[in-house]
């Protein structure tokens, strides 16, 4: 018997069985349920679950406040990923000229990367206050940043971006790093320019990587909670209100789980449409 | 000329990634009242007492606990399964290799907003609401599919002639791995690990709906849910956000290449 055991133990499923045991428990049992959920009526205030077929996408489909927080997370992750990759391509071509100390910068900028999103949003938190943050006195304006309805969201896209940011540049600067010198060398020997080694060698080299940032960064961006939760809660007037955050509130404050269910496989299904789109963009690209 | 631009191109990055960080640490030494005066922009007299204050009445240091346990129960079985499991696939030849892998990194995808419902009437009725367990469980379960991902590329570049060698010299699998393998490996661990450790430090939608009190609590729900009676003690909370920062700081200095390198691998092999 402990024979058997032992050579059953040195099978590669064997070798699989850990991880295969924790994604299960963790990552598809949630989502399968998660589904049942959605086509639920389920308060955690007491009744029990019922089946109701399609009501709560019904519902979805008519609830403004889904479609506001649908426009928010989307206005969200289109200028913050513009923005993020348009700097991080300028840090990452800075950096890779050549200069002492490169190590030290290396860690200097994984830092913001690094560091816990809420305590980033503390900090800017504390930077965006009305009566006395570092950002009214050094532009010498008083807006209420956080306040504003047109000034929250952007106040929390340029956290986002800050945050964000680093890891853009490291990916293209470890990218940019991994094109051959010789490359730009040939070019310059036939006379090309910056502008034009830039356009003929490093563009075209790194468009696939380009596309695979854009990517980690597009879904980062759409599943947005932490850094809103802090900065704003959603408000002022459910302005900054993106799709986590409402459909956290809609599970965790009004305790609705059917319908915040509903929510969130909404949420699945868009990030799942995202990906697959991108996967076709990357495989063009590849070809 | 162009290295005068270079360098103060660099500069100008160094600012804008320590700007903030830096005004945190001016903010968590400035004197009561002078944090809500500006100007002066520098504090003219330094202070510790937030520091004191975080430490003394305050759950931070049991949050500050459970964060460290969190993360490394976490880093440990991460690590773990993530590295035999990316053995059977890169040396054993596991079958449905790709088909595998594809699973893996479609899992990675799942937003967490998506599973949160589910996960948390699963962990009440396995009674482990309020407890790290939980928080360890599913920071495993949400980094296994990058572990699998970045340990698999690594374990690819290992020639496969050692592990057949190791065989022939009567080795079973699992030595194999233990003794040949992973020894060898232990870059790509400390790549992965260090990319597992620092999510599960930060990580912040789970930590808040899993935990009720201070017992399981973790560093960032404490922040986020600083306690402020009549107003927001932002000293506090700066000498707090900078102090949960420290670890990772000092992870990110000794270790900017592997980092690096595991982001790398996870991105680019992905």
């Amino acid at each position: 018997m402990r024979r058997v055991l032992e050579r059953l133990g040195e099978r590669p499923a064997a070798f699989l069985a850990p991880a295969a045991i924790v994604l299960g428990v963790v990552t598809f049992f949630p989502i399968v349920y998660v589904l049942w959920l959605s086509l639920a009526r389920y308060s955690l205030l007491g009744d029990e679950p019922s089946f109701v077929g399609l009501d709560n996408f019904v519902r979805l489909a008519s609830d403004a406040r889904f479609w506001n927080a649908l426009g928010n997370t989307l206005y969200f992750t289109l200028v913050s990923v513009v923005l993020e990759i348009a700097i991080g391509l300028a840090f990452a071509l800075l950096l890779a000229r050549p200069f002492v100390g490169r190590a030290a910068m290396r860690a200097v900028v994984l830092l913001p990367w690094a560091i816990p999103t809420v305590v980033a949003a503390r900090m800017w938190e504390w930077m965006y206050n009305g009566d006395f943050g570092v950002i009214n006195y050094l532009l010498g304006t008083g807006i209420n940043w956080l306040g504003d309805p047109v000034w929250a969201m952007h106040a929390a896209i340029a956290m986002d971006v800050w945050k964000e940011t680093p890891f853009v540049a490291l990916l293209l600067l470890a990218g940019r790093l991994s094109i051959s010198p010789d490359l730009y060398q040939a070019a310059r020997l036939d006379g090309a320019g910056p502008w034009r080694a830039f356009r003929h060698i490093t563009w075209p080299l790194l468009r696939p990587l380009l596309l695979i940032v854009l990517i980690f960064r597009t879904i980062g961006a759409f599943r947005v909670f932490d850094a809103i939760y802090v900065l704003t809660g959603g408000g002022p007037a459910n302005t900054t209100e993106t799709l986590s955050i409402y459909a956290y509130k809609v599970l965790f404050q009004a305790l609705e789980l059917g319908y915040g269910s509903a929510i969130a496989v909404a949420v699945f299904v868009l990030v799942a449409t995202i990906t697959a789109a991108y996967v076709r963009l990357l495989k063009e690209a590849a070809r | 000329m162009r290295r005068a631009a270079t360098y103060l191109g660099v500069l100008v990055v160094a600012a804008y990634c320590l700007a903030p960080l830096a005004w945190q640490l001016v903010t968590s030494v400035r004197t009561p009242a002078e944090l809500t005066t500006l100007p002066p922009l520098l504090p003219t007299r330094i202070t510790i007492e937030h520091y004191a204050a975080v430490f003394t009445g305050h759950p931070f240091p049991r949050m500050l606990l459970n964060s460290f346990v969190v993360a490394g129960g976490a880093t440990a079985i991460a690590l773990a399964f993530g590295a035999a499991a990316a053995f059977a696939l890169t040396k054993m030849r596991a079958r449905g290799f790709g088909a595998i892998l594809a699973l893996v990194l479609a899992t990675s995808m799942f937003p967490p907003i998506s599973i949160v419902s589910p996960l948390y009437l699963l962990i009440n009725a396995l009674g482990l609401r309020d407890t790290l367990a939980a928080l360890i469980l599913t920071y495993a379960g949400f980094t296994l599919p990058l572990a699998i991902w970045v340990l698999t590329s690594f374990l690819r570049e290992l020639p496969d002639e050692l592990y057949s060698a190791a065989r022939v010299d009567g080795c079973t699998p699992r030595q194999a791995l233990v003794r040949v393998i992973l020894p060898l490996a232990a870059p790509g661990l400390v790549a992965t690990g260090l990319l597992v450790f620092i999510f599960a430090w930060n990580e912040f939608l789970f930590a808040l709906t899993f935990t009720a009190t201070e017992r399981s609590r973790t560093v960032p729900v404490g922040i986020a849910l600083f306690p402020g009676l009549h107003e927001v003690p932002w000293g506090e909370i700066a000498a707090a956000s900078l102090l949960v920062t420290v670890p990772v700081f000092v992870l990110v200095l000794r270790f900017q290449r592997r980092i690096v390198e595991g982001l790398t691998a996870g991105a680019v092999k992905g």
